[in-house]
């Protein structure tokens, strides 16, 4: 079974530790423009969110792309770019809801993330567990454990109110 | 109307043009870039002319001075010249990211600022977290030497190699946060980076702080004040360009053991949940922090004031400087009162500690206070200090309602004066007219007008404000807080795990000489402090955070590890020991610089006479009724000096200076 990347946009902290590692280990060098992973901020409002590729399942890239380049690898569940194929047109950018699809400005050709090849560097790097790297069926655990919790809490706010221990 | 300049390093490929040629230049541009470990320039901006030249750093400077405050002080000392007016055209403001910046190294996000100080007439330098250094170094650069002063507002828009001057005009006036939304607005670019002034730096307060960001902050010696006298109102960086990376599997490798070895150890992870208010309870139940002024060591209404409050009725999250595992900013929002809809981070540590001191025990105006200085542009430590200084004034009857503008300067009022000051200081009207220059002017100005003198209690260290940390138990911390190239500060050698009580043999190992375990002691403290000088020095020239080395814990990464990051990330090869003498050298020109500028001797490593004089009264047994041994205090500044190896008067001995090869500066050599 394959593995996704869960993001928890509540955990992150906006240090963008991802988007260094992401382009060391993609490109060799340090610059977060050519990251796959981008953080967006918002900085008066105290909120970050970590962006990534979702690799959808019937990708609006792979079916847009005029030259066949981008494809579904199955055994890892990402979806990738064939630069030999690839001809830059940047449609899948168009087409892409979330973004995910970034143009590297050094090497001028679209790049997305392709998971590392199985160990994404992003998660490995993220101390307060805003990108998880995780089994497909476990991917919605963490947001039912959480909803768990708060209708335990909810309960036992109710409780104490009944029993009039607040 | 816009001046619109290019740097040297233009984006060649797009005057360029095509294909071949493109391929050409990136060609050309690899190897030259090649030969240079990593591929950050410094600009020396020149605001009078408008001209701008670009320069690369060999590896030459890079092995004696790194970067960051290493080679940022090489730079002031170079293109500032003794006499030069602090707040005049001369005076130049050097603004350096880490040789480290932007890299996979854990926290590598850290500024550091400097120029003439117009607080204390020396050494000048500050450092803030955040994201500015990574997205300067983005954007090619490493150093802005910012000389000159234009005639009207400008900020400088600092993007891929080319440097632009732009009108500011409808800045002027503006706070912080306003500030850098109307920039990224008008840039049309929500990732741009800014360092701004609030109107403190506007209106030349003398402690006004250089900002980023909802929170970060170069607070002390008053840069801020420096870029006000340029009439430089902010500088936006944004950059796509590549930090080079030498070996980019083992950088990653060594990275995340760093990261672990960092998280492993127990301060980090109370920092993570605390943020560096997580000392709060530790110092007020010891009788660490000090409050009105210096007077007592004990508050009553500290556990109003923790963390765990603030963050149940506060927090709204965490947030990390650039690349930061350990993120120890609170971002907070209040919802209820009469400030409902204030949204900051932090408060750190010091800042709380700032209004403490002035007997603050409402989290509200702990908060505001702190929020107001940010957007006004004021650096909090000295604000409280400055503030704390007035009120004991008042109390002993120097100061009266007329001296302060009508302001009731009580101790009880204090939650209440907190949030009303921070604006007079900014416009410098009333009280804040008073405050606004600083502590020496402060005496100067009570001594003209009142015929009275107030050196007692207004309190500093070369001009710069006491902090509100209770030096007078712990000889290491006194002797730092008295040497310190910047003023009065903790942030240049504090020794915080010298209150550990660490086995002597532990001890031993990590200083590499005799240290005594004991924190009242003044055995050995001289050592301490030279190394932790050194390493602090070092941490500051890479652009690391200070939290991550030997400050709260013995087992953080330090020298050892950062000859690793080096090697991987740069492709240079350090040893620990030249790491040291790099701080030795770097400390040493700071010294200099003190020196050749302000003319600082031994006379000038002094503390407040109460330090001397008075004792600590409340606490724990150790620390209930220690005061400094005025004999003891000078018997390790001897020692101190010796390490150093400065004459006794504390200036570098030619020897020293030869063997550091300082002995031609100012060299010119970038």
């Amino acid at each position: 079974m394959s593995k996704v990347l869960v993001i928890d946009v509540e955990k992150c902290t906006g240090c963008r530790l991802c988007e260094a590692v992401c382009s060391t280990v993609n490109e060799g060098v340090s610059n977060p423009a050519r990251s796959r992973v981008k953080v967006v901020r918002f900085e008066w409002d105290g909120l970050q969110v970590p962006t990534v590729c979702q690799q959808c399942e019937d990708a609006a890239c792979v079916a847009v792309c005029p030259v066949k380049a981008l494809t579904r690898d199955e055994a890892l569940g990402c979806v990738r770019v064939n630069y030999e194929l690839c001809i830059g047109c940047r449609v899948c950018m168009m087409a892409c809801p979330f973004g995910a699809m970034s143009f590297d400005p050094v090497n001028n050709r679209v790049i997305k993330c392709e998971l590392c090849d199985g160990d994404p560097a992003c998660v490995r790097f993220c101390e307060p567990g805003a990108i998880q790297y995780v089994d497909t069926s476990m991917a919605d655990m963490a947001k039912r454990r959480q909803l768990g919790a708060s209708i335990f809490r909810a309960i036992g706010k109710a409780e104490e109110e009944f029993l009039g221990v607040r | 109307m816009q001046r619109r300049l290019l740097a040297q390093t233009v984006r060649l490929n797009i005057t360029l043009g095509g294909g071949v040629d493109r391929q050409r230049y990136w060609e050309h541009q690899k190897q030259e870039e090649d030969k240079m470990p990593l591929n950050s320039k410094v600009a020396i901006i020149n605001l009078s002319s408008g001209e701008i030249t670009t320069k690369s750093i060999p590896e030459r400077m890079r092995r004696l001075y790194l970067g960051g405050r290493g080679l940022g002080a090489y730079l002031m000392y170079n293109y500032i010249e003794p006499g030069t007016d602090p707040l005049g055209p001369d005076n130049a403001v050097v603004i350096s990211a880490g040789f480290i910046s932007g890299t996979v190294a854990p926290a590598s996000g850290r500024t550091h600022i400097g120029g003439l100080s117009p607080l204390t007439g020396g050494f000048g330098s500050s450092n803030m977290g955040g994201y500015f250094a990574p997205e300067l170094k983005f954007a090619g650069f490493e150093h802005l030497v910012i000389k000159g002063a234009s005639k009207k507002p400008i900020y400088l828009w600092v993007h891929n190699g080319e440097i632009e001057i732009r009108d500011a005009s409808h800045l002027w006036g503006k706070d912080t946060y306003e500030t850098q939304q109307i920039i990224r607005d008008e840039l049309n670019d929500e990732n741009i980076k800014i360092a701004c002034i609030g109107l403190a730096g506007e209106n030349l307060v003398k402690f006004a702080n250089v900002r980023t960001g909802p929170k970060d902050a170069a607070g002390r010696t008053g840069n801020g004040t420096i870029m006000g006298s340029k009439k430089l109102k902010a500088i936006a960086v944004k950059g796509t360009m590549d930090l080079k990376i030498a070996n980019p599997r083992k950088a990653i490798e060594y990275a995340e053991k760093a990261k672990k070895q960092i998280l492993s150890t127990k301060a980090m992870k109370a920092m993570s949940e605390d943020g560096t208010s997580y000392i709060w309870n530790v110092t007020n139940t010891t009788g660490l922090l000090s409050y009105k002024n210096g007077q007592t060591n004990k508050f009553e209404d500290w556990p109003k004031l923790t963390i765990e409050t603030f963050k149940e009725k506060y927090c709204t999250g965490m947030a990390g400087c650039f690349g930061c595992p350990v993120h120890c900013r609170h971002q907070w929002r209040m919802t209820s009162g009469k400030w409902a809809g204030t949204f900051g981070e932090g408060p750190e540590y010091n800042s709380q500690a700032a209004s403490g001191a002035c007997w603050v025990n409402d989290w509200e105006a702990v908060l505001m206070q702190a929020h107001l200085c940010d957007i006004y542009g004021i650096d909090t430590r000295e604000f409280g200090t400055i503030l704390g200084a007035a009120m004991e004034c008042y109390q002993r009857g120097i100061l009266d309602k007329e001296a302060t503008g009508g302001l009731d300067l009580d101790w009880d009022n204090a939650n209440n004066l907190v949030t009303i000051v921070p604006e007079l200081v900014a416009k410098r009207e009333g009280l804040g007219e008073l405050l606004a220059d600083g502590s020496i002017p402060m005496i100067e100005k009570i001594q003209q007008r009142y015929g009275k003198d107030a050196s007692y209690y207004i309190q500093h260290v070369k001009g710069l404000a006491r902090l509100g940390t209770e030096e007078r138990p712990t000889p290491s911390f006194a002797l730092g807080v008295a040497t310190s190239t910047r003023g009065c500060d903790h942030l240049r050698s504090r020794p915080a795990i010298d209150l550990f009580h660490l086995p002597e043999d532990f001890l031993k190992e990590l200083y590499g000489g005799y240290v005594s375990g004991d924190f009242t002691s003044y055995d050995g403290k001289p050592w301490q402090i030279r190394w932790h000088e050194l390493l602090y020095t070092v941490v500051d020239s890479l652009g690391l955070c200070k939290f991550q080395t030997v400050f709260f814990s013995p087992h953080l990464p330090q020298y050892k590890e950062w000859c690793e990051y080096l090697r991987y990330i740069t492709g240079m090869e350090f040893t620990p020991d030249e790491l040291m003498t790099i701080g030795e050298r770097v400390y040493t020109l700071e010294r200099m610089f003190n020196y050749r500028y302000a003319g600082f001797t031994r006379k000038d490593d002094r503390l407040p006479e109460r330090y001397f004089k008075e004792a600590v009264p409340y606490g724990l047994p150790v620390i209930r009724g220690k005061r400094l041994d005025r004999k003891k205090f000078n018997k390790m500044l001897d020692e101190y000096y010796e390490h150093h190896g400065w004459d006794n008067d504390g200036t570098p001995t030619p020897e020293t200076l030869a063997s550091l090869e300082l002995d031609k500066e100012p060299s010119h050599q970038l």
